[in-house]
């Protein structure tokens, strides 16, 4: 396959032309929202918690790539079942294997940007970790 | 704007002078639509660069040796390419800085924090590439002056309208847009603007980088008192631009930067400021890229201005010919006889992002994102945009090869 036919092969445009769990939950446990300065992508993922703070439903709104919506499509689909705290030391290479294509520096931050907003949102309610993929960025967000 | 130039542009034969189409990306010849963003450098200035490091350099200026001399006589010819390329009225009101948005940030320091207070009004325009509103903002809430924007109409033109209604809010002390928009390519009316501020006792601060590398620029005609350029814009080496200013507004302006040589004395307690234009060029100047600044200069006066304003305004009208075919794709900014040789658009349901990433792996070159004007983003109702931007190497050939990458696009998305 050439460069062009992975980066937009099937599963990625029909996640974003179909996204799974799309829409904001009312209400949730937990919400946050997220820019890519760079291309002005944006993100708002919320989450209900059942006992042991497993997600139990998950959804996203936004908009942006094809990339950045079709990865956080995805990483909803992943992170169902899983409690808070998994989530919020999840590695960003679990979910790029998902993906299954070669990203340059650039695309890789719109591939990890609902998951990073994930892992905020986690913070702002459960008090997990912050996000590692956005360095200081991610404090300066829960400041606001 | 009907340019008639003399002697018509050969793009194919000034793509020779270019090393960077000799390259192919993802096994296709580069179609380079990205000079808005920055130029591509003709073998010419790369020569003049390479022969003064090789031949001529020293540290300029306090050498009293031969090769000190020959290297603070190369910096100062360029300052004089800069003057006549402006038609400025003097040398010393030329500043090398190292691009537009230092250049701004100077005036908008140096003049701005000692001048301006609360009542006093900044007033730029929605269109304005951050580099000539951040500062501006910036300073406009350090001093507590107030800070208005001049709004667009429908075809992305200044409001001009307004300024009356925006002048009843208080003292207007600073007007500064760009002369050509990064972003739709409109011309703006920098005159107007200009006797507009200097009726109210406003400074103009005019950011040229836009429009330096592609029309012929008088900062006696424009009337302002600043103005800002960048060389990498216009075939000239990254990391130096000029700022213009009014020797009667420099000499009365506290500097930007300091330390060595922008002095006269230094005591033990304070120091004196050096003369105009050294007051403001603190440590070793960008000696080679102001060399190679002036080659560009040479090398753009050669073509001919006119030349390349006109094969621009033909690229453009061919470029908005060929995407109103495509009834999918909406493109915004004023009509091909108003503007530069940038082209905004988007593709229904697609995101800029991946209209550029499609079109890369066919070798075509556009920026996509939101061209550091993130309000007039808001204003066009959208989180980005597609950017063709085109220069004197610039073919058609380019341009179609963009149109086809928009339809594998639209078959890819469809």
């Amino acid at each position: 396959m050439g460069e062009f036919d992975q980066l937009y092969r099937e599963l990625i445009l029909d996640h974003y032309k179909n996204p799974r769990n799309h829409g904001v939950l009312e209400p949730s446990d937990a919400q946050a929202e997220g820019q890519n300065p760079l291309c002005g992508d944006e993100v708002t993922v919320s989450v209900r918690l059942g006992d042991g703070d497993v997600i139990e439903e998950v959804g996203f709104e936004g908009r942006g790539c094809a990339i950045s919506q079709a990865a956080t499509s995805m990483l909803t689909d992943l992170v169902k079942g899983r409690t808070a705290q998994d989530v919020a030391v999840m590695e960003k290479d679990e979910l790029l294997e998902e993906l299954g294509i070669p990203l340059t520096p650039v695309r890789l931050k719109c591939a990890i940007l609902g998951l990073g907003v994930l892992k905020l949102a986690l913070h702002k309610a459960k008090g997990t970790p912050l996000p590692d993929e956005w360095g200081t960025a991610a404090r300066d967000l829960v400041l606001e | 704007m009907a340019v008639r130039a003399d002697k018509k542009l050969d793009a194919h034969r000034l793509r020779a002078d270019f090393p960077i189409f000799e390259q192919t990306f993802h096994g296709k010849p580069l179609a380079f639509l990205d000079s808005a963003a920055s130029s591509q450098k003709p073998r010419q200035m790369l020569e003049e660069m390479t022969a003064f490091y090789e031949t001529s350099y020293a540290n300029v200026h306090r050498g009293v040796y031969a090769l000190a001399e020959r290297a603070t006589e190369a910096l100062e010819l360029a300052r004089t390419k800069v003057q006549t390329l402006l038609n400025a009225p003097s040398a010393r009101e030329v500043i090398f800085v190292r691009n537009a948005t230092e250049a701004i940030n100077l005036v908008a320091y140096a003049w701005g924090l000692s001048n301006l207070k609360p009542g006093d009004l900044v007033v730029v325009s929605e269109l304005e590439h951050h580099s000539n509103f951040v500062p501006w903002q910036y300073v406009a809430h350090r001093t507590g002056a107030g800070f208005r924007m001049i709004s667009l109409d429908d075809h992305g033109e200044l409001r001009l309208e307004e300024l009356d209604t925006i002048a009843a809010d208080g003292d207007v002390k600073v007007v500064a847009t760009g002369v050509v928009s990064n972003s739709l390519g409109t011309v703006n009316p920098v005159e107007a603007l200009s006797t507009w501020a200097h009726e109210h006792g406003a400074i103009m601060v005019a950011d040229g980088a836009q429009s330096a590398p592609h029309v012929k620029m008088d900062v006696r005609a424009l009337g302002c008192d600043f103005v800002a350029i960048s060389a990498h814009k216009m075939c000239g080496p990254s990391g130096v631009g000029a700022l213009w200013g009014k020797a009667e507004l420099l000499e009365r302006m506290e500097p930007f930067l300091t330390g060595g040589h922008m002095i006269r004395a230094v005591g033990d307690d304070a120091t004196t400021w050096g003369d105009l234009p050294h007051k403001f060029e603190a440590g070793t100047a960008p000696m080679a890229e102001a060399v190679g600044f002036g080659a560009a200069i040479d090398y753009l006066n050669e073509i001919g201005f006119d030349a390349i304003e006109e094969h621009e305004h033909e690229l453009a009208g061919y470029a908005l010919g060929k995407l109103s075919e495509l009834p999918w794709v909406t493109s915004y900014g004023p009509p091909a006889d108003r503007r530069a040789g940038i082209v905004s658009f988007n593709v229904d349901g697609v995101h800029p992002h991946d209209v550029a990433q499609i079109l890369d792996f066919d070798g075509v070159a556009i920026r996509a994102g939101h061209h550091c004007c993130q309000p007039l983003m808001r204003k066009l109702g959208v989180a980005a945009t597609n950017r063709a931007s085109f220069y004197l190497y610039t073919i058609p050939d380019e341009i179609d090869r963009l149109v086809e990458g928009l339809h594998k696009v639209r078959r890819t998305f469809g």
